[in-house]
């Protein structure tokens, strides 16, 4: 598992639900065909309303039309993030849109679980308030041995909560990577 | 030890004596719940990991209803479907209900307890958020995604981190202009829309106890609104009756002991309540009705698996009744079952059906249908500005469809009320 991730952060609120990750109209392609799942990239994040999409100005679309993955691959939400639905494909959605970690205040419990349990991306918990630390575009370094997050635009170091007894699936990769290395399961 | 009802059932399902709230333990799964938006993916992640060996865990514990996205033309959603027609063949599952017939069911969530697979002191998970609707009926159920639900395809079994209790507790007797639905809006107004993130909700109480099972499952329903791992309401005479008339299998009826420990307890007085709607666009963002009473709407919604049951038709019933609706009013049953006694029960000698009908609401087949917006060509569903009044349980920006429309959530006696007058109006005002 990579330990240092860099990256441009994306800044967003509280309340983060679901609808806003994925909106529900596009759950209906596949999971699994390689081209068809590109759109879960493509409208990853497109029910965030406009002037709240990118603090602290908003109005920052995450995907520039056409594209299927997003410039900004570390996520800044405040508390309870991805509340709402179970679908999974919301973390789904972030990691084909390209985003490696998602930092933020508090989880809401199922997504959390999916983003761990899917092994889609790593859902770090901090202690500060970065969404109005952190400005979107801010170039982003996350160190998971020492648990700091730095901007790189301006030095300013924060840090970042244990994962806790999730961490062996995190480092696995996701539930099922764990449950073989563990011998819970064959194969 | 003292422990919460959801401690004992954990306990019971981890095969221990005792567990503490905090510990990561392993659950044996009594049944896995999953519809035509997460099966098919949890099927799939379930091939690929268990490759050629695939097997599942236990074919009896597996119920499947198709119900999200299934009176539409929408291609991909219809494909989703053929996936899960194609799975219960190939495996002969048991309890796999498929649309277009007589096994087609409705809303999983209600489906679930009028099947009777709702058995007390049972762990129950489902690939949707709504799964601790079932918890009404004192057993642990929660929400989980696709690959969690695909381990518990192929193993029966889950991980969980014990979770500490809340309670709430409503005492006295309940006013009749209140339904279930002001409960937990009025709670979810106290403690956020994150208040119980990784907690359990117990509801106790006489006017709890006072409920219908329907009504119940109302509060249950929104546990996850409030970020709740699970609400539950002990089994109680009431409820072993609705689950003896519907399944022989074996349950155990579990109870909070009088000193157990819990994270925190909140005391209402039925009595003092009033009428609550949540404002957009979140659903505790909590109002009394007296207080945006007259706001114009265009639009009002009553159904869902919060809002679509038979005690909320009732209680719509009783005002829309020789009245007219003056926006449109959509009628979306949650399960065929609730759709054919809406044809049956009487009052005053007119069909709930009719009366409903002759209200001039518009009767939609029962499906999810509006209440999570759906392809564009779904019953009810919001467009541009529309200000909507809905029984549904969210409310977050785009939720029933448009991202611009405004929808407040409310009782279903809220709701008629404000559909009569085409403003939001207090339920009080209406009943006379
Ligand atoms: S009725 Fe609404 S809340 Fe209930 S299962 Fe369907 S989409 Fe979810």
């Amino acid at each position: 598992m990579q330990k240092i991730i860099n990256g441009k952060a994306y800044v967003l609120g509280d309340n983060i639900d679901t609808d806003q990750i994925i909106p529900a109209e596009h759950l209906v392609y596949s999971l699994s065909d390689p081209q068809e799942s590109k759109k879960y990239g493509q409208f990853a994040l497109s029910g965030v309303p406009r002037e709240r999409a990118g603090l602290p100005d908003g109005g920052v679309p995450f995907i520039t039309d056409g594209n299927y993955e997003s410039e900004y691959s570390i996520i800044i939400g405040g508390s309870n993030f991805g509340c709402g639905s179970s679908r999974e494909h919301a973390p789904f959605a972030l990691q084909k849109a390209g985003v490696k970690v998602v930092v933020a205040e508090s989880y809401a419990r199922i997504f959390y679980r999916n983003a761990v349990d899917g092994g889609f991306i790593v859902p770090l918990e901090t202690t500060e308030i970065l969404k109005t630390a952190l400005k979107t575009g801010d170039a982003i370094e996350i160190n998971l041995n020492t648990l700091k997050l730095t901007n790189q635009s301006d030095g300013q170091t924060y840090t970042l909560v244990h994962p806790g007894d999730v961490l062996p699936i995190i480092e696995a990769g996701g539930l099922f990577q764990y449950a073989r290395k563990a011998g819970m399961i064959e194969g | 030890m003292p422990m919460t009802i959801t401690e004992k059932i954990l306990a019971k399902a981890s095969g221990r004596d005792a567990v503490k709230p905090g510990e990561n333990i392993w659950l044996n799964v009594d049944t896995l719940m999953t519809h035509d938006v997460c099966g098919p993916p949890t099927i799939q992640i379930w091939k690929d990991e268990f490759g050629g060996q695939a097997k599942i865990w236990d074919k009896q514990k597996l119920v499947i209803f198709p119900d999200h996205y299934i009176f539409t033309n929408d291609p991909h959603a219809n494909r989703n479907v053929s996936i899960l027609r194609q799975f219960a063949q190939e495996h002969q599952l048991p309890n796999y209900y498929d649309v277009g017939g007589e096994r087609y069911k409705g809303v999983c969530h209600i489906a679930l307890a009028e099947e009777g697979f709702n058995r007390p002191g049972t762990v129950l998970i489902g690939t949707d958020s709504h799964t601790c609707t079932a918890g009404a009926f004192g057993l642990f159920a929660t929400g989980v995604g696709n690959t969690d639900a695909a381990f518990i395809l192929g193993t029966g079994k889950i991980w969980e981190k014990v979770p500490e209790s809340m309670k709430f507790i409503f005492e006295g007797e309940k006013p009749e202009y209140l339904t279930a639905k002001d409960f937990i809006l009025q709670i979810l107004g106290d403690i956020t829309t994150d208040g119980a993130t990784y907690r359990a909700m117990e509801f106790d109480g006489r006017a709890v106890y006072d409920l219908n099972i329907d009504e119940r499952m109302t509060l249950t329903n929104m546990a996850v609104e409030a970020g709740g791992m699970n609400g539950i309401i002990a089994a109680d005479a009431r409820t072993e009756a609705y689950i003896n008339e519907r399944s022989s299998q074996p349950y155990t009826v579990f109870k909070s002991d009088a000193d157990a420990g819990y994270h925190s307890v909140y005391e209402y007085k039925a009595s003092e309540l009033e009428p609550v709607v949540a404002q957009p666009h979140s659903p505790d963002n909590r109002a009394v009705v007296r207080k945006v009473q007259g706001r114009k709407i265009t639009k009002a919604y009553i159904g869902s698996c919060t809002g679509g049951k038979m005690a909320d038709f009732v209680a719509a019933a009783r005002i829309l009744k020789d009245r007219e609706v003056k926006v449109p009013t959509f009628v979306v049953p949650a399960s065929t079952a609730v759709a054919r006694q809406l044809k049956e029960d009487k009052v005053n000698g007119k069909t709930i059906h009719q009366i409903l009908s002759d209200a001039g609401c518009v009767i939609a087949p029962s499906s999810c249908a509006a209440c999570l917006g759906g392809p564009a060509d779904t019953i009810g569903r919001s467009v541009d500005k529309d200000v909507v009044i809905s029984t549904t349980n969210r409310n977050f920006p785009g939720r029933m469809g448009s991202k611009q429309a405004e929808v407040y959530l409310a009782s279903p006696l809220t709701v008629a009320a404000s559909a009569v007058n085409g403003v939001i109006t207090d339920p009080r005002d209406a009943m006379g």
